[in-house]
């Protein structure tokens, strides 16, 4: 029988034919920590008792609470730098970046790779065809000293996503209705395979944002094909040679699903979960206290273009708190090159360091009781912005942008003409 | 009541165990951020004190009703959303016998186990709060006393049943030198 491709890319770190419901020992490429849950790596290395299996291949990034709002994390933060240095593996410290962005930006990541990252969020690297899922950090520590871990190998999905993405409409759209269509647990345990021209038609940091999302539906790999555009993608960032995977035309899926996204419109996660999605016309008109643009799923150079873009020569609403947050440093700089800072700041926002603070909470715009913010991020679950008496609604960034001027969720498609 | 309380996750899952059930208001889709919030999870590093903040933002008081031994119960995709591994460990350092679901996240899955926390999965619309359960791991059921059925429990995978025995997965990795991966 033919293979998915997370039996494909299994079966090539195992040393053995392996097919789904298999449990598997495998090598993995590359491996990392965030600074959430690095302070339990480094004690998990330590009960292990064992040395870095390859320097490497481990890397720990600075990115959840960047810079450190408080003593507690900075001890964390300092714990991070002694072992980095002590272990001699690399550290991206404060200010640098949000690990799915710095991970695959800096060159760790190629097609047919197998990784594993201490942080849920890992699966976004499946854009690149690689089979990246998070996991916590007593696993990840057992690969920082082994080089490899068990894999169970996941039944797999099939989505096809097909049609001409309407104006005003970006991936965050076709993500969020797919997750609000099949729910929060229907790809629980299993890989989720992307195709379709309209995925095809999407860039590379579009595709992220897709696969970025797909534990948003329980889904251990978000996985894509290796197309032109990935293979000069990794070319760009990576010296390591890929290895694309394909899958098999006979190979299994317990499901199928299709959709066409022609008519879509901008859609919109509602409080508290992620699958609670409407079109943007149905929550049209919700009040906004804080807009915040950024995060691991939408902070790249095209998503804060498309912010500009709505906002250039425009004030954000009174009373709105606007917070951008680049994803990386490099990021940072080139929309400081292209005039996007300028206009952000010029509108009445903020454009804060590199890192997740708003997303999670840890700093950086956490929510008075009754507030309520809308945000490129890929979680509202209640609390999740640092307050549990808060709400969080999810969309693009043209959406988010589009709310922060009118003070209410508002529809990018008004745009139109700067969006194109 | 109580009628004997083991918290003896660790080691031999042959003993039954009797406990006292506990269900939370929201059933389905608790995530990592519910069980333990990202405001004390960065702050704090001690799981004693982090232990205390279980259930925060939809159960502020359960930590306090809980007894060494209890067992909590949910249902569908316990433990989706974030990797935090102090998420297993805040409810293992309660002393949670074990954590009932219908189905349980991957990530959370693989956490609890490798730190030693039992998961069940099971029908759990057959458990009230306050039910006294005996979970039976050679029928692989739990009797629910209080109510006088037995609910199936799948089986746990080999692999998985060996962490527990071993007491998480940095004590099987010593004891075997690997994963003992074999059925």
């Amino acid at each position: 029988m033919g293979k998915t491709l997370a039996e494909k890319i299994l079966t090539n770190h195992a040393g053995r034919d392996v097919h789904a419901g298999d449990i598997a020992v495998c090598n993995v490429d590359f491996c990392f920590g965030q600074d959430g849950t690095s302070g339990l790596i480094m004690e998990s290395f330590k009960k292990l008792g064992a040395n870095v299996f390859d320097k490497t291949r481990f890397a720990m990034v600075i990115d959840h609470s960047s810079p450190s709002p408080n003593i507690g994390v900075s001890t964390v933060h300092k714990a991070m730098r002694d072992f980095a240095n002590e272990k001699e593996v690399k550290l991206f410290d404060v200010g640098e970046g949000v690990c799915h962005q710095l991970i695959p930006e800096r060159g760790y990541v190629t097609c047919g790779d197998l990784i594993l990252g201490a942080d849920s969020h890992t699966c976004t690297y499946g854009a690149l065809n690689a089979l990246a899922t998070g996991v916590g950090s007593t696993d990840l520590a057992i690969t920082v000293a082994t080089g490899k871990n068990w894999f169970k190998v996941p039944e797999s999905i099939k989505i096809i996503v097909s049609g001409k993405m309407p104006a005003g409409t970006y991936s965050k759209d076709i993500i969020l209705h797919i997750i609000g269509t099949m729910g929060a647990k229907a790809a629980t345990y299993k890989s989720v395979e992307f195709y379709g021209n309209a995925i095809k038609a999407l860039s590379v940091d579009s595709r992220f944002t897709i696969s970025n999302m797909a534990i948003e539906m329980g889904a251990k790999f978000g996985i894509m094909e290796a197309d032109p555009k990935v293979l000069k993608w990794v070319k760009q960032h990576s010296i390591r040679q890929p290895n694309p995977a394909f899958a098999d035309p006979d190979a299994h899926y317990g499901e199928v699903r299709e959709f066409d996204i022609t008519k879509l419109a901008p859609q919109v996660a509602r409080p508290h979960t992620v699958d609670n999605v409407v079109s943007v016309e149905a929550v049209g008109g919700v009040k906004i206290d804080e807009g915040v643009i950024g995060t691991c799923t939408n902070g790249r150079l095209e998503d804060l273009e498309v912010a500009a873009k709505i906002l250039k020569n425009r004030k954000i609403h009174r009373g709105v708190k606007m917070i951008v947050a680049p994803a990386s440093k490099g990021i940072y700089l080139e929309a400081v090159k292209r005039g996007f800072v300028e206009i952000f700041v010029d509108a009445g926002a903020m454009v804060v360091a590199p890192g997740c603070g708003p997303c999670v909470g840890t700093h950086n715009g956490v929510l008075a009781d009754n507030e309520t913010a809308i945000s490129t991020a890929n979680r509202n679950f209640k609390g999740r912005m640092g307050n549990p008496n808060s709400n969080i609604y999810l969309g693009s960034p043209a959406t988010v942008a589009a709310s922060c001027l009118t003070g209410r969720i508002a529809d990018p498609r008004e745009h139109k003409k700067r969006l194109l | 009541m109580k009628k004997k309380t083991s918290y003896a996750m660790a080691h031999e899952i042959k003993e039954e165990i009797l406990a006292t059930a506990h269900r939370i208001k929201i059933k389905d889709n608790i995530n990592t951020d519910y069980i333990i919030s990202g405001r004390y999870k960065f702050r704090i590093s001690d799981p004693k004190e982090l232990a205390q903040y279980v259930f925060n933002d939809i159960d502020p008081e359960f930590y306090k009703r809980v007894k060494p031994g209890d067992f909590l119960v949910a249902g569908e995709n316990f433990g989706c959303g974030s990797s935090r591994e102090q998420a297993p460990l805040a409810l293992k350092t309660l002393g949670l016998g074990a954590v009932i679901a219908k189905s349980f996240a991957r990530i959370f899955y693989r956490n609890a186990f490798n730190l030693g926390l039992l998961l069940l999965e099971c029908n759990t619309n057959y458990i009230d709060d306050g039910d006294q359960l005996k979970y039976i791991p050679e029928k692989s059921v739990i009797y629910n006393e209080s109510k006088g059925i037995n609910v199936d429990i799948k089986p746990i995978p080999a692999l998985m049943r060996r962490i527990i025995e071993d007491g998480g997965v940095i004590e099987h990795l010593k004891k075997n030198g690997g994963f003992r991966i074999e059925v």
